[in-house]
């Protein structure tokens, strides 16, 4: 290592020519939010607030079954996607880098599974 | 992890103070940080009390006053005094600057200097500038083509192309954005940082260039370029009034063109 040249230290391994992806899908999903947001404002309000009965009859309605699915799947995409991208900026031992970004991906993966389980159950079992 | 504390021997102690000659009724303070690699001891805050009837206007004739006249061990970089050779980039009250093109009077009181924030000290107020150039290396800043140059004439180029070009040639390396930047702080052995970036950028928009593929290629990586978060510090502090910021913003515009448009 002392005796690279300073170039070869700041190619590295190179460009991994990916990245741009990542970036765009986390604008998405951020934009997707914006009125995503505002559906689950109606949808706290009625949950804290409605019969469960009431709730679970509101919620069956296609328009708002898709507004749950669709919150739930940007949600947690663009969480997992941010996420990443704080472990890369703080974390700079390798190992635990990959581990944390693993760690964090498939936490998310599980958690829009459970919650989607959870929300066909309630519209299917009542 | 992001080193967020410092290795003991970078704890700063009080230095000297070299009060202004008696007499003196237009005094100024200069806190300047000081470090000799060869004397084995911490980074010391020199205090200087200046004569700011017989000083130049700028923060760097103070420095040069400093040396020439009360301590000839204070050591920094300098060259042109005017604000284009990019050398006396240092930290003036917490803000990366030139000193040569600050004027001692836009700060309210005591004035204080440090090196460039993040960077290895080489001495006083000289920072290790190698993995900077280095970096600016690896963007291969200049022009390259197959087809060959006009025989008789240079490669031409429209006004409207050359505007594009606004902005971005006017940068002299001086490495206070990239330096002022968090993201260059935690990863800059694979960030390229703001500087770096612009000038990418800079080849990016040339209408003689003919690799502007293979370039977008080399900064599509989520180290190289994708640690910008778009922060701002570099458009804050560029003290040729540059936008970094906007040209790294117009590079990840060109690579989600590449991919959608």
């Amino acid at each position: 290592m002392k005796y690279r040249s300073p170039l070869a230290k700041a190619v590295g391994l190179g460009s991994a020519k990916t990245g741009t992806s990542h970036w765009w899908m986390q604008r998405v999903t951020a934009v997707a939010l914006v009125p995503l947001s505002f559906w689950l404002i109606i949808f706290l309000d009625l949950s804290l607030n409605a019969p469960y009965q009431e709730m679970v009859a509101w919620l069956s309605s296609p328009l708002n079954t898709l507004g749950m699915v669709a919150w739930l799947l940007a949600v947690f995409y663009h969480a997992a996607l941010g996420l990443q991208v704080v472990i890369e900026d703080y974390i700079a031992a390798e190992g635990v880098k990959i581990v944390a970004v693993w760690t964090v991906n498939l936490g998310f993966l599980l958690l829009v599974l459970a919650a989607l389980i959870a929300v066909f159950r309630t519209l299917l079992i009542g | 992890m992001a080193e967020f504390t410092l290795p003991k021997n970078s704890v700063i102690t009080e230095g000297k103070t070299f009060k202004a000659p008696a007499g003196t009724t237009n005094i100024r303070r200069f806190e300047v940080y000081r470090w000799d690699p060869d004397s084995g001891e911490n980074p010391r805050i020199d205090n200087y009390e200046l004569d700011m009837d017989n000083c130049g206007p700028m923060v760097l004739d103070a420095i040069l006053k400093i040396k020439n006249e009360i301590d000839s061990t204070l050591t920094f970089r300098r060259s042109c005094r005017e604000g284009v050779c990019g050398s006396c980039s240092m930290t003036v009250n917490g803000i990366n600057t030139l000193a040569c093109t600050k004027a001692i009077d836009s700060y309210p009181d005591t004035i204080k200097i440090f090196p460039l924030p993040h960077m290895s000290v080489i001495k006083d107020l000289v920072a290790d500038m190698t993995h900077f150039y280095a970096q600016y290396a690896s963007i291969k800043p200049w022009i390259e083509t197959q087809t060959p140059a006009p025989a008789d004439s240079e490669r031409l180029q429209s006004k409207e192309d050359r505007e594009k070009l606004d902005g971005l040639y006017e940068c002299v390396m001086c490495a206070c954005c990239s330096t002022s930047c968090p993201s260059y702080w935690w990863n800059s052995e694979r960030y390229l940082g703001p500087a770096v970036l612009l000038q990418a950028y800079r080849w990016l928009v040339d209408s003689r260039d003919e690799t502007t593929g293979a370039r977008l290629d080399e900064l599509e990586d989520p180290f190289k370029l994708y640690r910008c978060h778009t922060i701002m510090n570099c458009t804050d502090t560029c003290p040729k009034g540059l936008n970094p910021a906007k040209a790294i913003a117009e590079t990840k515009k060109l690579l989600v063109q590449r991919k959608l448009g």
